[in-house]
């Protein structure tokens, strides 16, 4: 514990301190970085590179995690990943591939279609270029969303909303809380799927599923409510008074603002009109910003310790930006490394210098604030076992007629004198 | 502080009031202890306080509640957060952020306290609460108690002159709920706040109230005054209470301490007595066949986290069995092995001759029954009859089974009713009813008198007697030393995964003080252990 109170700097100051409060990351860093590495995979299509993004992340993760419970997430991102290849695969064999291949796998029975539903196809000739093709792209979308769940994993997404402009605290807050009912129902269904065996009936298949939804459904609304009643008695939505004149101006500048952003977006879309559209857009944006800024004047809001954007800080969102950027420029000067042809097929090589652009990534496994040592969770920590010690502790059983005679001997603990003093 | 002026409530869909002709005034500085049988309208009195009743729940308030000189009928729960901290049954239910820093500090950025204020009043919390080491961690890591405090701290960080409480203890184990209370009575002696609390275990807090107000029955006016004189006529009151009323001691002890110093004069007369019967375990089962629970060298994991470890226990036929361990200590992971939910990583689990885990739901349901902490899981109808038609269905019984069990414990429950709409001790005796409607000889209960009132327990101890005289096994897990004292054969202590005491009720919870029921700390070195002993013993020699 000790260790984890020092202030950061107290040893060698190149070596990155320990996570605790003070010295955490702005979690804005870990999401600049991990969106970094997410543009750099959208610019890319080599299996090679794609990997060594994964990988980066990875490594990064293991380093850099603590083991909260927002930070098991990445396993779940890490088989959805998996599975979007694995759906991305079976679409390409089963409706097949617009790639024209000469390696012919496997020819599966095609299924005839009327003639209106002529550009789809079911079954029918699997080449190993399509499957390449296809793989590709999945592996795509599997890093992206690997990406994201390290940032998920490592920066405490009810953080984020520190930052956050004062007048869209209230929606965040809605927000963070309607993203817990998701974990929330999962631990719903799988104790009431449990308690389905108390009955006597199967706890497994899809009906099990079904029979528990209402019960499940009735359970997360109960909560939402009693969520509800505890933050409106703790003084959420509490607002200070704001001069008319005030108040109007920001409706104004906010829904001028929207409707310009809407109208100026139009006008780039549009054929005509690219020059006012710019121009409207940019107009609209500024008007809806500052009636966010005056809208905060509304919350009476102060942030409590809110993140510091330190150094360590812009190295961990630096790195990340700087593979994305380089991983752009490299697309300009080598288009075909970064996108490996699957027609005809090759085997694809790694680029020496996008592959050490990429690995500029790993910075944060080095600079990032390390994990404070390994405490189990729950009760394996050493203040819980010192307090609940004495009362949970149950003495051998030992004769009543002691000397004293006193079984209820020696525990006043709870009398309000000791409690004074303490 | 507070004041209640001709307060009554009526919910809208409600044909009586909730609450009538309250009309009190709580001082500045008291801890207020508000007692009453379930369903009277603790939680709605508790409600009107920080202005959740009406504002939130609906219905209609009539008269005046002022707190701080603020009328709740035109302020809203927000605009009174300053002044009223409020925390529910469910701490989980109360936290809004995720660490317990964060959390403390939640309620005085919505107050929009200045930075350094704010800081300030977060390091004094933890440390008046005692969670300085816990600060970094994720809420959902702590224990029971420790989540309590984060749930009381986080209320107190906005200073307010009024905390309310329902019941904080009735989840904790007894350490646990000591801990609460002597943060409670800090905080009353230290910083004068004005203390509201509901609850219904009694023999835990009546000693440290100022004041006890007494909602006697629903719909009826509370009746106020110094705890003695309303633990004298009140029909819910704890064994301490009931041992003064039997022994005819004036005035009324609330405390164990105060109680032994008047008890010298009964331990004399009981010590001229035979001792009373230990509720004797049955001998001989083997008649039986296989025993009901056998359970040889057990380890269980969740994950990386050892829940049990080496655990070895056999309960034979007709035998009760309390398991008891702070909160968290591998109770319920036991019962539910017992049944089949986890799967043992070690050793061997046999339930009436067959291995739970492995064995289909529908076979099991003749050998294990088990009503989980929360009856309301077990429960998917939504009238009663159904619920007992498919209970009926699932367990294979003559059809009308489940009914009857029904109607031998819950007399005055209608075919129509909806299971939510039953009170917290009419559910656990559905459920019980649902599981009892196999006739497995194998009862399992987990931490079956949360919620319920000094009636519906007792009712709950007579029907669990009448099961272990037929020879059904009972096995329940349960914080309540009471309860313990007054229906278990045996008692299992569990700590940290491990067994670490077995043996004979009265031995086991006497020699560990938290786990003594307050009659064996008042007659202690005398065996009695609950008032019905000391009342049958007095009866029988006058």
């Amino acid at each position: 514990m000790s260790d984890r109170n020092r202030p950061p700097h107290a040893g060698d100051p190149t070596t990155a301190p320990v996570t605790a409060r003070a010295s955490a990351l702005h979690a804005g860093a870990w999401w600049i970085w991990a969106l970094g590495l997410a543009t750099a995979a959208s610019r890319t299509t080599n299996p090679l590179l794609l990997g060594l993004l994964v990988a980066v992340a990875g490594y990064v993760v293991a380093a850099r995690r603590t083991d909260a419970p927002w930070a098991r997430s990445y396993g779940a991102f890490l088989k959805l990943g998996l599975a979007v290849i694995v759906i991305r695969l079976v679409f390409a064999i089963v409706l097949g591939s617009p790639i024209p291949g000469t390696h012919i796998l496997v020819t599966l029975p095609e299924v005839p279609l009327p003639a209106w539903a002529k550009g789809v196809r079911i079954g029918g000739r699997v080449t190993a270029e399509g499957l390449v093709f296809a793989l590709y792209d999945g592996l795509k979308l599997a890093t992206l969303l690997v990406c994201v769940g390290a940032a998920n994993a490592l920066a405490n997404p009810a953080r984020l909303l520190k930052s956050l402009p004062a007048a869209l605290y209230e929606a965040g807050v809605a927000i963070v809380v309607a993203m817990t009912f998701a974990p929330n129902l999962v631990a719903d269904v799988q104790r009431l799927r449990a308690a389905r065996r108390l009955r006597g009936r199967p706890d497994r298949g899809l009906k099990a599923l079904l029979q528990v939804g209402l019960p499940v459904l009735e359970g997360a609304l109960e909560r939402s409510v009693a969520l509800a009643a505890a933050m409106d008695a703790r003084g959420y939505g509490r607002s200070a008074e704001v001069p008319r004149a005030v108040r109007h101006t920001t409706t104004a500048l906010t829904l001028g603002g929207l409707l310009g952003v809407c109208a100026g977006t139009y006008g780039l879309l549009a054929d005509q009109g690219a020059g006012y559209g710019l121009a409207v857009l940019v107009a609209g944006l500024a008007a809806a910003l500052a009636g966010l800024w005056l809208g905060g004047r509304r919350s009476v809001r102060t942030r409590y310790r809110p993140d510091r954007w330190g150094t360590r800080a812009w190295l961990v969102s630096g790195s990340g930006a700087a593979v994305a950027a380089l991983t752009i420029w490299a697309s300009s000067y080598a288009p075909q490394a970064l996108h490996p042809p699957a027609v005809p097929l090759t085997s694809p090589q790694l680029p020496l210098w996008p592959a050490a652009s990429i690995l500029l990534g790993l910075l944060p496994a080095f600079v990032a604030p390390a994990p404070a040592g390994h405490r189990t969770p729950g009760r394996g920590s050493r203040a819980v076992a010192e307090r609940d010690a004495p009362a949970g502790e149950a003495p051998p059983p030992r004769r009543r007629a002691t000397a004293t005679g006193e079984p209820g001997a020696g525990h006043p603990t709870h009398t309000p004198h000791s409690e004074e003093t303490r | 502080m507070i004041r209640f002026e001709q307060v009554s409530v009526t919910y809208d869909d409600a044909a009586a009031p909730a609450l009538q002709g309250v009309d009190l005034t709580v001082p500045e500085g008291e801890l207020c202890l508000l007692v009453g049988p379930s369903g009277v309208g603790k939680s709605t009195l508790l409600g009107t306080v920080s202005g959740l009743v009406p504002h939130f729940t609906g219905g209609t308030l009539h008269g005046r509640v002022t707190v701080a000189g603020r009328d709740t009928r035109a302020h809203r729960p927000r605009e009174l957060a300053d002044v009223v901290g409020t925390v529910g049954q469910d701490p989980l239910a109360h936290f809004v952020t995720d660490t317990v820093e964060d959390e403390l500090a939640y309620g005085m950025e919505s107050l929009g306290l200045a930075p350094d204020v704010m800081r300030r009043r977060v390091e004094e919390t933890l440390d008046l609460l005692g969670l300085a080491t816990l600060r970094d961690r994720p809420i959902a890591t702590l224990s029971g108690g420790q989540q309590q405090r984060v749930a009381i701290g986080s209320v107190l960080t906005t200073h307010p002159e009024v905390l309310v409480l329902d019941e904080p203890t009735s989840a904790l184990d007894p350490g646990a709920a000591e801990e609460v209370l002597a943060v409670l009575q800090r905080l009353v002696h230290d910083l004068g706040t004005t203390v509201l609390l509901a609850e219904h275990r009694l023999e835990r807090v009546v000693q440290y109230a100022d004041q006890v107000i007494l909602l006697p029955a629903p719909g009826a006016a509370p009746v106020v005054g110094d705890p003695a004189e309303i633990m004298a006529v009140s029909p819910v009151h704890p064994p301490v209470v009931a041992l003064g009323r039997l022994a005819g001691w004036s005035p009324l002890p609330l405390s164990v301490r105060d109680a032994r110093r008047k008890a010298g004069p009964l331990r004399e007369r009981l010590a001229q007595l035979d001792a009373p019967d230990a509720p004797a375990a049955p001998e001989g089962t083997a008649v039986t066949g296989a025993e009901p629970a056998s359970v040889t060298g057990l380890g269980v994991r969740h994950g990386r986290v050892v829940a049990l470890r080496d655990v070895e226990l056999s309960v034979r036929a007709g035998e009760t069995v309390a398991l008891m361990g702070r909160n968290g200590a591998g109770k319920s992971t036991l019962l539910r092995t017992l049944v089949g939910m986890h799967k043992p990583t070690s050793g061997s689990v046999r339930v009436g001759g067959v291995v739970p885990q492995s064995t289909a739901p529908a076979e099991l349901l003749r050998h294990v029954g088990l009503v989980p902490q929360e009856p309301r899981d077990l429960l998917y109808a939504d009238t009663v009859a159904a619920e007992c038609e498919a209970a009926d269905g699932d367990a294979a019984a003559a059809p009308g089974t489940c009914r009857a069990l029904v109607s031998e414990l819950l007399p005055d429950v209608s075919d129509t009713t909806h299971p939510r709409d039953l009170s917290e001790g009419q559910r656990l005796a559905l459920a019980l009813a649902v599981v009892l409607t196999a006739r497995p000889p194998l009862i399992l209960l987990d931490e079956p008198t949360r919620g319920l009132d000094y009636a519906a327990k007792a009712r709950l101890v007579e029907i669990l007697r009448a099961l272990a005289a037929e020879g059904h096994a009972i096995v329940l897990a349960t914080h309540d030393v009471e309860l313990a004292a007054e229906l278990a054969h045996r008692v299992v202590v569990i700590a940290d995964g491990e067994i670490v005491a077995d043996g004979p009720t009265a031995e086991v919870v006497v020699s560990s003080p938290a786990f003594a029921p307050q009659v064996a700390k008042i007659l202690a070195p005398l065996p009695w252990l609950t008032v019905p002993q000391v009342r049958t013993a007095l009866r029988e020699t006058p």
